[in-house]
């Protein structure tokens, strides 16, 4: 396998490319990366690896952290108990993994895999399953294509060890992890199930690692010469530049465990006099402008700093914040019909049918 | 009641006297390297004025930007031993993780990570392991430690494994010095771990400084209590501001804001203060600044506890102004002001300057500045308006216009009108606002918690019985008390109905 050792200063990009590409969620991936500035203190390295390098019937273990990001700012994300994820799993399989993989690419889960990979001596695989954020297990492109979603290890730090080891569907993993993970304390690392280097082929999302560093890279970049951060990435990226306004208004709600709720933005610049308002269920779901649906959820919708270009979350947006939106295209695995009846607006409870921002 | 609040800033030290709710007597006096001889100068100064004369002081409220520009400048700082509760989670980002390297290496004495800590319901996450809690107190010992800064996984929401390890910590080390992170408030453990670290590292100079001040009253012949000053614009008694420095950081900004709530009586409104090198937003609401919710860095460490919310831009009364193209600031002639402006027979073109000019101020020489014409002047004054109403807006957290109190020595560059803004007000002692807010202030009580199946009423509730508590017991009167600020946020991704409540009361220092 053709490897890539990452540089500190690529994990650096990657931290804020991933929470760019987390889509107003996904966790602000802070303490993955202080966790990785640490073992790149210590001596450790990880390494990339393109999907094509991947033999057919290689093993690849899937990493993500699973729960509240409140209780990870308390019981801090840990390198070596995302590590012991990976072994639980290999132990339930009786064989060792060739390489690990990102569950979601956006946010703190696009750092993790890199964290347990630095301990285990594996490359991680330049893929991922969301191209972006999602707040459910069955909102994968492995999901859509119809893979197992079973089994799941989910570890506590304190050496719980827990392993969902059949379900009929996706969303019974989902449902059976979650309770797990609440009676951990609404936090735990997870390996999710392992997938063949022929389906990680067929099914991945390619590139993601790669793009998210090259969007960090092209922020980062801007800042430090003082120039557009927002153009700097539509200079890497084929995005599309939405709106540019101050936020007006935030209303925030609770259901069912998940973050609801709706920003309301007045437009600057060449915006001003159009009113721009987003809804989110913890990711930026549909994105209105004069009171038109613009974009809608699988395409991603970035709410980024007008001034930095970083990444602003659900949690944390507020009142005066001025703020650009841009959408990035996500993935031709969720824009089939089997694809949008996992992540399109009807599975978010929008009766919208998806059209991208894309389209001709 | 008979007050005098004190001001000390990085050139002056304002003295006033506040009696029966008026400013009675206002000084300035430059700010010593010493920071105690500025403070009795300011008191003889004042003293001078006559206005001491008669009845007895009530209080004397200090505030003073010391304790930061420690931490700033690497100064007066003592090493501190980490002790975190929480093991084995958290392991690979210990305590002074994300510290610059320079500060870590003059505070970082050692660190222990031992068994213990909560779960965001409040049940053990592990049960406190005592035996290591005394067993590190030892080694701390042998050390030669005698700061110790205590964290614990969800110490705010239950601060008793924090509070056990101290008895324990004392029973080996009596003379420490214990900041336990649960009297810093607010979840995010490696924040608040830093503010708790970074407070036990200023022990030494705080029990100095403090003693330093009560001399300065007592030689001033003052019978008075001595208070210090807080972020949030209240005030505790010295034996407690002894045991939290953190707290007073940036409580003069605080003290402006209070002050110009004060002087204009309007307890909901944007602030402006003007100074001569920096201006500071902030809002006030119910009298008090907002607080900031997110991380504040102090000296390069990431902290998280009751700071103000405000937005510094590089613009005052010593800014540097470039006619073509037009730019104000954000470089200023700072306390040189009198010497370099080109009013004063100096080289550098300053806002003080093209307000000469205007004829807004009497000050220098006029005649320097008369080849100035009066449409440039006018620009100029545009653009520091411009500025001004770009970090109002971004400070407002609600659309529409509000009023906008303008202080400091630099408030003359605050037009009578301003987009967004319903009124502009300049008040009488404006200038010695900070010193005034230091007179006026309250005591505060804080509960930053998760509830789990309560109502939001019944959670409010509960958060607010909480706070009223901890007032009373830093030393308000129970009946003053007031709810200044009530938010809850719903939690997402954690089971039945979880919402964080944060709840602040303030009342009237109680009669001794």
């Amino acid at each position: 396998m053709k490897l890539r050792e990452l540089s500190l200063d690529d994990i650096e990009s990657l931290a804020v490319g991933a929470w760019i590409l987390g889509t107003g969620g996904g966790g602000n991936p802070y303490l993955p990366l202080l966790n990785m500035r640490l073992l790149y203190g210590q001596g450790h390295r990880v390494h990339l690896v393109d999907s094509g390098e991947l033999a057919d019937d290689a093993l690849v273990g899937t990493v993500a952290g699973m729960g509240a990001p409140l209780i990870g700012q308390e019981r801090l994300n840990d390198s070596l108990t995302l590590a012991r994820a990976v072994t639980v799993m290999e132990r339930h399989l009786g064989r060792r993994f060739d390489a690990l993989m990102s569950m979601e690419i956006g946010g703190s889960n696009g750092i993790r895999p890199f964290m347990a990979a630095a301990h285990l001596g594996v490359p991680v695989v330049d893929s991922d399953t969301m191209g972006r954020a999602y707040p459910e297990l069955q909102m994968t492109s492995v999901a859509v294509g119809g893979l197992s979603g079973h089994p799941v290890s989910l570890v506590d730090v304190r050496g719980f060890e827990s392993v969902v080891h059949k379900v009929p569907s996706w969303k019974w993993a989902e449902r059976i992890a979650r309770k797990i993970c609440t009676e951990y304390g609404s936090t735990a690392a997870t390996c999710q199930p392992p997938r063949s280097g022929a389906e990680v082929k067929k099914w991945g999302i390619h590139g993601t690692t790669t793009k998210a560093i090259a969007i960090g890279a092209a922020v980062r970049e801007a800042q430090r010469r003082h120039t557009d951060p927002v153009a700097a990435i539509l200079s890497v990226e084929p995005g599309k530049l939405i709106y540019r306004g101050k936020v007006m208004d935030v209303a925030r709600r609770t259901t069912e465990g998940f973050l609801r709720g709706v920003v309301r933005f007045d437009g600057l610049d060449e915006f001003r006099g159009s009113s721009g308002a987003i809804n989110f269920q913890n990711e930026w779901i549909v994105a209105y402008r004069d009171g038109e649906p613009l974009v809608m959820t699988p395409d991603l919708i970035c709410v980024l700093d007008s001034v930095t270009g970083e990444a602003i979350g659900s949690e944390t947006i507020r009142y005066g914040q001025r703020v650009t939106v841009i959408a990035l295209p996500p993935t031709h695995i969720f824009l089939t019909p089997k694809g949008l009846e996992h992540v399109g607006p009807r599975a978010f409870g929008y009766d919208l049918d998806f059209r991208s921002v894309f389209s001709p | 009641m008979r007050r005098i609040g004190i001001d000390v800033g990085g050139t002056n030290t304002d003295a006033v006297l506040i009696e029966e709710g008026k400013v009675a007597g206002a000084v300035k006096a430059p700010t010593s390297e010493d920071v105690t001889t500025g403070i009795l100068d300011a008191l003889k100064a004042l003293a001078a004025t006559g206005v001491l004369k008669g009845r007895s002081i009530d209080g004397v409220m200090i505030g003073t930007t010391h304790f930061i520009n420690a931490v700033v400048q690497r100064r007066h700082l003592t090493r501190v031993a980490a002790l975190r509760l929480g093991m084995p989670a958290s392991a690979s980002l210990p305590p002074f993780c994300d510290w610059p390297e320079d500060l870590a290496d003059l505070v970082r004495g050692g660190v222990w990570m031992v068994e213990g800590g909560h779960e965001y319901d409040g049940r053990p996450f592990m049960p406190l392991d005592e035996a290591a809690v005394s067993r590190a107190a030892r080694e701390m010992k042998a050390a030669g430690l005698k700061a110790v800064a205590i964290s614990s996984i969800f110490s705010p929401l239950d601060p008793s494994h924090e509070r056990r390890a101290a008895e324990l910590v004392v029973k080996e080390l009596p003379d420490a010095a214990i900041t336990c992170s649960s009297d810093l408030g607010r979840i995010g453990l490696l924040e608040r771990e830093n503010a708790g670290l970074l407070n036990a590292a200023l022990a030494d100079l705080a029990r100095d400084t403090i003693a330093a001040f009560e001399k300065a009253i007592r030689d001033s012949g003052i019978a008075a209590p001595l208070f210090i000053t807080q972020n949030d614009g209240t005030v505790a008694e010295a034996h407690q501001a002894r045991r939290l420095p953190v707290y007073s950081f940036a409580s003069g900004a605080t003290n402006s804001m209070r002050g110009a709530a004060y002087l204009s009586g309007l307890s909901d409104a944007m602030v402006i203060d003007v100074g001569g090198t920096t201006t500071d937003v902030g809002q006030l609401k119910n009298g008090f600044p907002r607080e900031a919710n997110s991380v504040v860095k102090v000296g390069g460490v990431r902290t998280l506890f009751r700071m103000p919310d405000l937005l510094s831009i590089g613009l005052g009364g010593g800014s540097h102004v470039v006619l073509d193209p037009l730019k104000v600031g954000p470089v200023s002639v700072g306390y040189r002001l009198l010497k370099d402006g080109i009013a004063f027979g100096g080289r550098q073109l300053t806002t003080t300057d093209i307000a000469i000019a205007l004829g807004i101020l009497k000050l220098g020489d006029a005649g320097k500045v008369a080849h100035l014409d009066a449409a440039t002047c006018r620009k100029v004054f545009a653009e520091a308006a411009r500025m001004a109403e770009e970090a109002i807006d971004r400070m407002k957290t609600e659309a529409g216009d509000v009023p906008l109190i303008a202080v400091g020595g630099g408030a003359f560059l605050i037009p009578e009108k301003l987009p967004g803004v319903s009124q502009v007000i300049h008040v009488e002692h404006g200038d010695c606002a900070n010193a005034v807010g230091a007179a006026i202030a309250q005591v505060s009580g804080e509960c930053d918690q998760i509830f789990k199946d309560l109502s939001r009423t019944e959670a409010l509730a509960a958060a607010q019985g909480i706070a009223n508590d901890r007032a009373v017991a830093a030393g308000a009167a129970r009946p003053s008390l007031t709810t200044i600020e009530s938010e809850d946020m719903p939690l997402a991704y954690l089971p039945g109905n979880s919402v964080r409540v944060r709840v602040r009361v303030v009342g009237d220092v109680a009669a001794a």
